[in-house]
């Protein structure tokens, strides 16, 4: 079984090595500011003893107020894991940074996020739609569709 | 819709040159194509009699139906229950089952077609050979079932080719596509006099 990581010890360290990055921690997630995210991902993956090596999902939620990302991350050798969230208050035009360069498995994972919800991954090697065809109109998980 | 292949490099041209073509034949299919084959009832009803050697035709290609299973959703299970040993399909001369649509007489839409592979399944009953029917089988193929109103289902198979039988059900068991097959044979041996399922009221 996997270990699921506290999420308020990993967000103290997180908060000590990437000041203001870290909004708020919980047992098992950690919540971060969306400009940070493309930091802490890289200090998750090539911190020694963390070494969250593997992005298992990243899936979005609408809220109507804000869009939630939650990424779930584990590490292959400390068989441990912890889920990311972070929240975009921005409707019409929602960016966040790609985390392709980090973890290649994001790489569908925010096209499809882009097709669903029309969420910019900024850095994305090949953003465009993926479940559905090109010139579609509209994103069809918003709240708001239809 | 008229499908040519230009010429692509990156997938990105791909990919517009196919939404190109989704988006034109979404547009072409705003309503449903009428069956054919109407003119069989209306023939019969004007008391036209078919010629023996095209009844002995009709007779040999009813019991010699080669079915192209296109099965996209659940109803591909009842298609495949039903053409092994307990349902027993080759009882009707349709034992073999063609992945190939050059080599197929009757396709079976099993299941529900999304825009996207809308496209495809045009491509494949265009590929088919004359002559040919379509079975749209389940509640998807018919009329888009529950996903009717969605933003990526056709609503009804119907759309974007003509259809000689509906089989209704979610999904349909096997006896009802069985059944279907009965209707559809009736339907190539005209044999419409004389049978209440066919014949307009």
């Amino acid at each position: 079984m996997t270990v699921i990581t506290s999420g308020e010890e990993l967000g103290k360290k997180i908060a000590e090595a990437i000041p203001g990055s870290v909004v708020s921690s919980d047992k098992t997630s950690v919540m971060l500011e969306s400009k940070s995210l493309a930091q802490v991902a890289e200090f998750l993956k090539n911190t020694p003893g963390l070494d969250f090596n593997y992005l298992n999902f990243a899936t979005a939620v609408d809220y109507i107020d804000y869009f939630e990302l939650v990424y779930r991350v584990l590490s292959m050798e400390h068989n441990h894991s912890l889920i990311l969230k972070t929240r975009l208050y921005d409707r019409e035009n929602p960016a966040v940074p790609s985390l392709v360069a980090i973890w290649r498995s994001a790489y569908f994972q925010e096209r499809e996020m882009f097709d669903m919800f029309g969420i910019k991954f900024e850095g994305h090697p090949d953003l465009r739609r993926l479940l559905t065809w090109e010139g579609f109109q509209g994103y069809p998980l918003r709240r708001d569709y239809l | 819709m008229e499908i040519v292949r230009p010429e692509v490099n990156t997938p990105q041209e791909a990919d517009a040159v196919e939404g190109a073509y989704i988006n034109s034949l979404i547009a072409d299919s705003t309503s449903a194509i009428p069956d054919p084959d109407r003119w069989i009832d209306e023939a019969v009803h004007r008391n036209v009699f078919l010629t023996t050697t095209d009844t002995i035709l009709a007779w040999g290609r009813q019991r010699s139906i080669f079915p192209m299973l296109f099965a996209t959703a659940c109803c591909g299970m009842e298609v495949i229950s039903m053409s092994v040993s307990r349902f027993d399909l080759s009882r009707f001369g349709m034992d073999v089952v063609r992945f190939s649509p050059r080599q197929a007489d009757v396709m079976i839409i099993a299941g529900t077609i999304t825009w996207k592979m809308a496209l495809a399944t045009r491509m494949i009953y265009d590929q088919m050979a004359e002559p040919k029917w379509v079975v749209a089988m389940g509640a998807c193929a018919i009329s888009g079932g529950t996903f009717r109103e969605s933003y990526s289902v056709t609503p009804g198979v119907n759309r974007i080719m003509p259809v000689d039988v509906y089989i209704p059900g979610c999904p349909p068991k096997p006896e009802a596509v069985i059944f279907g097959i009965n209707r559809l044979h009736a339907k190539i041996i005209k044999g419409t006099m004389d049978d209440p399922m066919l014949s307009k009221p």
